[in-house]
């Protein structure tokens, strides 16, 4: 069985590219949040970060659809200008990973940064410490246990997504079949054998990054401790 | 050259309203007061970290420093105050070192204006004033209650402030622990230039450690002035009672500086001071009774400042340095003891007896 290893490539791209993003979108929209004064504003700016992990896949890569389709105002303004098409191309895949992986991210973070004793961070104003550097060296290094942990649980949902990439980014051969595409596509081919080949392939990429990813958040918790 | 620091300041809290106005100098203010009584809002509210709604601080000294001003819409952020904070439970930064955290204090009020050996070689100054020599690299979880109080103070005192404000700096400790930190804490503060506050529920530390003391109680000052005063003439029932006076009772005045103390079985009892017409209570401290055998008390009979109590109903508790001695009336009597006496017997006298400069004129 000679099996084409360009879904692997592809979803290991999509993975490490949509983390990368991921990671620092949730990781500062959750800064963002938790500075809000304004009880109300955080619980509906929350409830809308967070929609996305409670919409379907596909709802959610319907909307993406309509957000950057070529004939939307944004997919027009992209194209036009920057002579980008994202649906359909390896953007999109990254996109929807992107999407359907951020809420994970921001509320774990959240949580972890909330969890750092507030004293810490008015200790570090009355020390004269600047806003930027109290986020770094004080929220984010003593919540870095939680806020890794969101990131592996966001790598593993872009890893694995499905629905929303099917829908903006298509099924497309060498450019945006991921692993579980190209599962699906086996699958509905009949070809159960390169089916469970690629099936393999996942568990095993699932599987070795989680153990990376869990022990260096261990080694990273364990400092100071 | 004399620096004050002005506080006035108002803020609407859950349970009650802060209003509170005070002045501190180069000698430490302490805030005395119960738990949730505002003194830490009120200290929060002096380094930036809390907003009030309304009022102003600032400090005097070498022209006037406005921190805040909320007809002025001043407000100037914690870390343009220049005001060092020692927190409750220290709040040193879990994952920093001992020498790390010194040198955020240093590098906060520095800025990139010193190199990195000048703030080296402050910073081992620091550790070395502090005894904390040896520690560098060690994590606050790694250190005694005492290395962190010392590690805190430093990193407050690092940034050179002018204002120094501890929020209960013993409440994190154990109790054997503080006494000999406080004799530490009193050094510090002995060589502090700047303007000092305390905030604290433990009249002991505010009477050793600050010269000038404010008693407060839901948000408000009860009473204020020197700390000698005031715990001599603490004015109203609430600040006797913050000052550890044990006996109070309220009163029906009988004469000029005469009166029955209607909640110890009616006592009269004669007064040093006139008694006003607002005065509606008395306190005695449990420790300023006399006691006194019947030829003792002979001397005194008939005579009008005689203050006599006649020893009813005793219940005797032991203390480890201390006889608690309550009477059938109510009123409290401690005396001392060794911790080799353990026999009651004889402790308890027939008569006890007030000296009129004894009884505390209150109010309200």
């Amino acid at each position: 069985m000679d099996m084409d290893w360009s879904p692997f490539w592809i979803s290991m791209t999509t993975a490490g590219a949509s983390i990368g993003i991921t990671f620092f979108l949730g990781l500062f929209c959750a800064w963002g949040v938790m500075s809000i004064r304004n009880e109300k504003i955080k619980i509906i700016l929350d409830g809308i970060l967070t929609l996305p992990l409670v919409l379907p896949p596909t709802v959610m890569g319907f909307f993406l659809l309509y957000i950057f389709g070529v004939k939307r105002p944004v997919g027009r303004w992209l194209a036009e200008y920057f002579g980008v098409r994202v649906v359909f191309s390896w953007g999109a895949t990254v996109l929807a990973a992107v999407a359907m992986s951020f809420p994970l991210m921001y509320r774990s973070s959240r949580g972890a940064l909330e969890q750092v004793d507030q004293d810490l961070a008015d200790a570090a104003r009355t020390l004269g410490m600047r806003e930027w550097d109290i986020f770094w060296k004080i929220l984010f290094a003593n919540a870095v246990p939680g806020v890794a942990g969101g990131g592996v649980l966001a790598f593993a949902r872009g890893l694995g997504e499905f629905g929303a990439t099917a829908m903006i980014a298509g099924n497309i051969a060498g450019r945006t079949r991921t692993l579980p595409m190209a599962v699906y596509a086996e699958v509905a081919a009949g070809n159960m054998e390169k089916a469970w080949g690629y099936t393999a392939v996942i568990i095993g990429l699932g599987l070795m990054s989680m153990t990376l990813m869990n022990l260096a958040a261990a080694r990273a918790g364990r400092k100071g401790k | 050259m004399t620096m004050v620091l002005r506080v006035q300041i108002k803020k609407r809290l859950k349970a009650f309203r802060l209003d509170m106005e005070f002045e501190a100098g180069r000698e430490c203010l302490g805030i005395l007061g119960p738990s949730g009584c505002g003194k830490s809002m009120t200290l929060k509210s002096v380094a930036g970290i809390v907003t009030p709604d309304e009022g102003r601080i600032a400090v005097e000294g070498d022209g006037e420093r406005v921190l805040f001003d909320s007809r002025k819409r001043v407000n100037l952020r914690p870390q343009k105050r220049q005001a060092g904070y020692v927190f409750q439970q220290y709040a040193l930064f879990p994952n920093m070192t001992v020498e790390q955290n010194i040198m955020t204090g240093l590098k906060g009020a520095a800025g990139g204006r010193m190199t990195d050996r000048q703030s080296q070689a402050a910073v081992r100054e620091w550790m070395e004033r502090f005894r904390l020599t040896g520690l560098e690299g060690r994590y606050p979880s790694q250190l005694s209650g005492g290395q962190q109080q010392r590690t805190a103070l430093a990193r407050s005192l690092a940034g050179r402030p002018g204002i120094l404000l501890l929020d209960e700096p013993f409440s994190a400790m154990d109790t054997f622990l503080r006494e000999g930190l406080r004799m530490e804490l009193k050094t510090v503060l002995k060589d502090y230039a700047g303007i000092s506050v305390l905030v604290t529920h433990d009249r002991d530390e505010a009477y050793q450690l600050c010269s000038r003391l404010i008693l407060m109680d839901e948000g408000k000052v009860l009473a204020a002035g020197g700390t000698r005063e005031v715990f001599e003439n603490p004015g109203t029932c609430r600040a006797a009672r913050l000052t550890g006076c044990k006996n109070i009772s309220r009163i029906e005045r009988l004469g000029r500086r005469k009166i029955c103390a209607l909640d110890w079985g009616g006592l009269k009892l004669a007064t040093a001071c006139d008694v006003d017409r607002d005065v509606t209570a008395v306190g005695i401290r449990a420790h300023d009774f006399s006691p006194l055998s019947d030829d003792e008390a002979s001397f005194w009979k008939g005579k009008d400042e005689a203050n006599l109590i006649p020893v009813k109903e005793p219940v005797v508790s032991e203390m480890p340095f201390e006889w608690y001695v309550t009477l059938g009336c109510g009123l409290w009597w401690k005396t001392e003891k060794t911790i080799y006496a353990h026999d009651p017997g004889g402790i308890v006298p027939p008569w006890l007896r007030i000296a009129p400069e004894g009884i505390l004129l209150l109010r309200g």
